[in-house]
């Protein structure tokens, strides 16, 4: 073995390993199931590797077939990709070993291949080094996405579906138009040459508008989140599960990066925006959760609220508060990914979602409520869970800024959130006869949310491994200054 | 990780681990059940002992997790965290004893032990934190594992206390984040500190610290239930016997009143309060709550409804006592930590068999309940006796104690109000006692259960008769070497700079 395990193209496998095991899937439909969780533990394995790899030698920077930018595609890995890489690969796994009990035969030919072909341009996404390169990644994923949205079948699913291919569609054209404009202004793609380069012009400030309506659009930012409560929640469960823990993020992921590499000229107007629909968000996304009479559409809305957290980072624009968001991010992943599985348990059992009449059906279930009340801890951000220290870095870096205000709706958001999440736990604890004709739900089902919803809590008190994680190749320009 | 490290997780781990593994035990697993909560509890009694004898031999019990950069978890083993630590070790170990047989033959007791034993450690935590975000953290922790043994009977009065009490706490606790956290960015650090960490801070920050001052006594004053925040309270009595016990005597309401005791002691520093003027306005928000909830109570029916509202009110004489600045009324205010929780525990417990042996939930009912029951009956006597102040009583030091701190902070007018909340806790205590020892029982009791020759189970008798003998003994022996009195000065002296 001439090859060291530091020296392994990680980067590179974690692209072409998903879309090789699609591909597999594909073509050997019969054992698709057995061949999506190899694939899955495998790109669980090159995660790992590339983190260690990272921690060892900092932000690394990979030529594709050795041409560098700007001729060739750059491929690049710093702290904020890996964190996103690792909440994929865990989020994930999860998805893989829950849907390998939850899809019938026909349809698991179906997904298998769609989820590898996401999950590919998810890596790719979250890689790459430059913004044409990232509008590719991000049109695959949307249509992969959508594919899956319709996987349900049934006529509500199909709209919602094709309401999302032409949101999705939209998006990427809008953030195709602001790419274009940069690159007629700056005469490139690459991300670190374009920091370089850009100045404030107009051309900039109409590429800024477009890149970030495209963005925001595929975010689901308030005012711009009517598609996704519908998309998300007529979806299969794991596939609602993978659309709200990771899909989403991979736009914000996009705007994130923009923001912190191209647009810091943009100025602060523009960031007390976001941090205006991050709040309006928070409140309205918080309400429309509570009014919900059913589950999934309940957890739909409560994404809308929690992304618009991330959004309140913007205006602080500390490393504080970055990490606040990140932190939020990551555990939003695991804990709304446990949600929906909970909520596609609930619904195997049940036949149904809806709320008021969750009575019969919590006692057949008593693992998965575990899963989701933890889950909900989170949500909720009360300690311990992954939940509570985003927001309290986000408290803190609120405070610490002057900017108090941000902090309100932190609260109050967290307020809306226990109040949706215990109007469906309030029905955990009751005397009502268990339902007589419950069906089965299989065990590995049940043990997938609650391991999901167990990392989203164990997020609160091992913090140490994530902060430093982000730190790497320092994307925020500068250390945690507590 | 050596003994004087570990022993503090070891204190939290005897009962939260035999919760957890009683959420896992199917529900006719009575036996293993009750062995593993009897254990954990017996465990932590001893632990808890060790620790005594550990300090006593000079040695510092701390235990440190990072959290954030510059932040820790916590959990240190000082004077005041032993008083209140103790308190919650020994008054499980009975009310496990009695949810035991209270629960005999009910659905879903695993659920129901597994919640009661994360809900003791929660307030052991609570008791144990070294610095605030500890605090918050088993503080949170409480209000969510108490929630599910308040709606645990399931009908619709229950989900709507648990609502109510979700609502009320959730609020407050959401202040104590806030204020934690400006606090924190304020002072750089939230170690409890003897006579505070805030005192050394700019003059400019003052009227900021003024305002978080009252945001803690909000975010606080929810669970210990000051006025205008107790209206969950009397609803939550809803819940099993054993459960409002815990609730009323260690748990929820004393949680919020210690907690009240650290900020103003370990945060802010009672001389450093009261320089900025915060004391007075707490000890006459005090004041009124006890007023208040004496008053309430008088005019209950229910049994449990009344001393819900004497809670209200007895709890708040810790939070006089601290607000005194004094420190004879400080030295009332925590003997009264104690005090009020064997007192309350035994009068619910009481209650409980009552209602279990008799079905007799109001007091109306209670004619010559004295003369079937009377071992509970006498117990239910010495905790009411006790509430009213009368000596030799655990409960008559404690007002004792707060008239002198009065007297010597110059505050004349809380004799009055003392005064009055006794003779209001003797107007709603005393016609219980006339009903149940001097009038004729009725032909039939609402719902009879027999026991055999005993007056009812032993498992429900025991625990409040051995309470009601530590009232008689708190009292008789407050002034012992090692007594109760004793420790509680060594935490009232090292409060203050003289």
């Amino acid at each position: 073995m001439e090859l060291m395990l530091g020296d392994v193209p990680w980067i590179v496998m974690l692209i072409i390993l998903p879309l090789m095991g699609g591909m597999a899937c594909f073509l050997f439909p019969a054992i698709s199931t057995a061949l999506g969780l190899l694939t899955s533990l495998t790109i669980f394995t090159c995660v790992a590797g590339l983190s260690w790899q990272l921690q060892d030698a900092g932000a690394q920077r990979y030529a594709m077939g050795g041409w560098g930018a700007p001729l060739g595609i750059d491929l690049y890995a710093d702290g904020l990709s890996l964190l996103m890489l690792v909440m994929t690969a865990l989020v994930g796994l999860g998805i893989s070993v829950y849907s390998s009990r939850y899809f019938s035969r026909d349809k698991a030919n179906h997904f298998w291949p769609l989820w590898l072909f996401l999950w590919a341009a998810l890596n790719a996404l979250f890689l790459s080094a430059d913004i044409f390169n990232l509008y590719v990644t991000l049109e695959l994923l949307g249509l992969a996405a959508v594919a899956l949205v319709a996987l349900a079948g049934g006529a509500q699913a199909l709209t919602s579906a094709m309401r999302y291919l032409l949101v999705s569609l939209l998006g990427s054209l809008f953030y195709l138009l602001g790419v274009a404009l940069l690159y007629h202004s700056f005469g490139s793609l690459d991300i670190a040459i374009l920091a370089q380069r850009v100045e404030p012009s107009p051309a900039v400030w109409v590429a800024v508008g477009l890149i970030s309506t495209g963005l925001l659009l595929k975010t689901a930012l308030f005012p711009l989140h009517f598609w996704l409560p519908p998309a998300h929640a007529s979806a299969p469960a794991p596939v609602s599960a993978l659309m709200s823990a990771l899909v989403v993020k991979a736009s914000f992921y996009i705007l994130l990066r923009m923001w912190l590499e191209i647009f810091p000229i943009v100025g602060a107007s523009f960031a007390q925006l976001l941090g205006l629909l991050g709040a309006a968000a928070v409140l309205w996304g918080g309400i429309q959760a509570l009014r919900q009479t059913r589950l999934k559409l309940l957890i739909a809305y409560s994404t809308v609220s929690q992304l618009g957290y991330l959004f309140l980072a913007f205006p602080l624009g500390t490393s504080l508060a970055w990490q606040g968001a990140l932190y939020m991010l990551l555990s939003h992943a695991m804990a709304k990914a446990a949600l929906f599985m909970a909520a596609g348990n609930i619904q195997a059992v049940a036949g149904h979602d809806r709320i008021a009449e969750l009575d019969p059906i919590t006692q057949h279930l008593p693992l998965t409520l575990t899963a989701f009340s933890l889950a909900g801890i989170s949500i909720m951000g009360l300690p311990p869970s992954g939940g509570f220290i985003a927001k309290w870095l986000l408290l803190q870096a609120s405070i610490q800024s002057g900017q108090w205000w941000w902090a309100i709706i932190l609260i109050l958001g967290g307020l809306l959130a226990a109040a949706y999440v215990f109007k469906v736990i309030g029905h955990v604890f009751t005397h009502d006869q268990p339902m007589s004709e419950a069906k089965e739900v299989p065990a590995t089902m049940e043990w997938t949310a609650l391991v999901l919803a167990l990392i989203a809590v164990l997020l609160g008190l091992f913090t140490s491994w994530p902060l430093a994680m982000m730190e790497i190749g320092s994307p925020f320009g500068g250390g945690y200054s507590g | 990780m050596n003994w004087s490290t570990a022993l503090p997780l070891l204190v939290l781990a005897s009962s939260l681990l035999p919760g957890l593994m009683i959420f896992f035990l199917a529900e006719e697993r009575v036996i293993t059940r009750t062995t593993l909560n009897l254990a954990g509890a017996l465990l932590k009694i001893v632990l808890v002992g060790a620790m005594f004898w550990g300090i006593l031999h000079g040695q510092h019990f701390e235990t440190r997790l990072p959290l954030l950069p510059g932040l820790d978890l916590v959990l240190r083993a000082g004077p005041l965290s032993m008083l209140f630590v103790t308190l919650s070790a020994g008054l499980w170990l009975l009310t496990t004893v009695y949810a035991v047989g209270y629960l005999e033959d009910s659905p879903y007791r695993s659920r129901f032990f597994g919640f009661f034993s994360l809900c003791v450690t929660a307030s052991v935590g609570v008791a144990l934190a070294g610095n605030l975000i500890t605090f918050v953290l088993f503080y949170e922790l409480l209000s969510l594992c108490t929630y599910p043994l308040i709606v645990h009977r399931g009908t619709e009065v229950a989900r709507k206390a648990g609502r109510s009490y979700l609502a009320y706490t959730l609020c407050g606790g959401a202040l104590l984040l806030l204020s934690t956290v400006w606090l924190y960015t304020l002072a750089g650090t939230l170690e409890f500190t003897e006579r505070g960490f805030l005192s050394g801070l700019d003059a400019s920050v003052h009227p900021q610290l003024m305002f978080i001052f009252a945001l803690l006594i909000a975010a606080l004053g929810v669970k210990a239930a000051l006025i205008p925040l107790h209206g969950w309270l009397p609803q939550a009595m809803v819940a099993p016997a054993p459960v409002s016990a815990l609730l009323h005597a260690v748990a929820v309401v004393k949680a919020g009143a210690f907690g009240i005791v650290r900020v103003v002691y370990d945060v802010y520093g009672i001389e450093f309060a009261t320089s900025l003027g915060l004391t007075l306005p707490l000890a006459i928000l005090a004041a009124a709550t006890i007023i208040y909830g004496s008053l309430r109570a008088l005019f209950q029916d229910e049994l449990k409804r009344r001393l819900a509202f004497s809670t209200v009110s007895q709890v708040s004489y810790i939070v006089l006592g601290i607000a005194l600045a004094s420190p004879l009324a400080a030295i009332g205010g925590l003997l009264h930590l104690v005090h009020q929780g064997v007192q309350k525990i035994t009068l619910f417990l009481c209650a409980g068999n009552f209602a279990e042996t008799l079905g007799i939930h109001k007091i109306s009912e209670m004619n010559g309940v004295g003369r079937r029951m009377p071992w509970t009956m006498s117990a239910f006597t010495i905790g009411a006796l006790g509430m009213i102040g009368a000596p030799p009583l655990a409960g008559f030091f404690s007002k004792w104690y707060l008239g002198l701190g009065a007297l010597d902070a110059d505050q004349a007018w809380v004799i009055w109000i003392l005064a009055t909340s006794s003779v209001l806790n003797a107007a709603y205590f005393l016609p219980i006692l006339y009903l149940a020892w001097f009038k004729k029982p009725p032909a039939s009791w609402p719902a009879e259960r027999s026991f055999g020759n005993k007056e009812t189970a032993w498992t429900l008798l025991v625990p409040p008769v051995v309470t009601a003998i530590m009232t008689v003994v708190l009292g008789l022996l407050a002034s012992a070497p090692f007594g109760l009195l004793e420790w509680v000065r060594l935490i009232v002296i090292r409060g203050y700079a003289q």
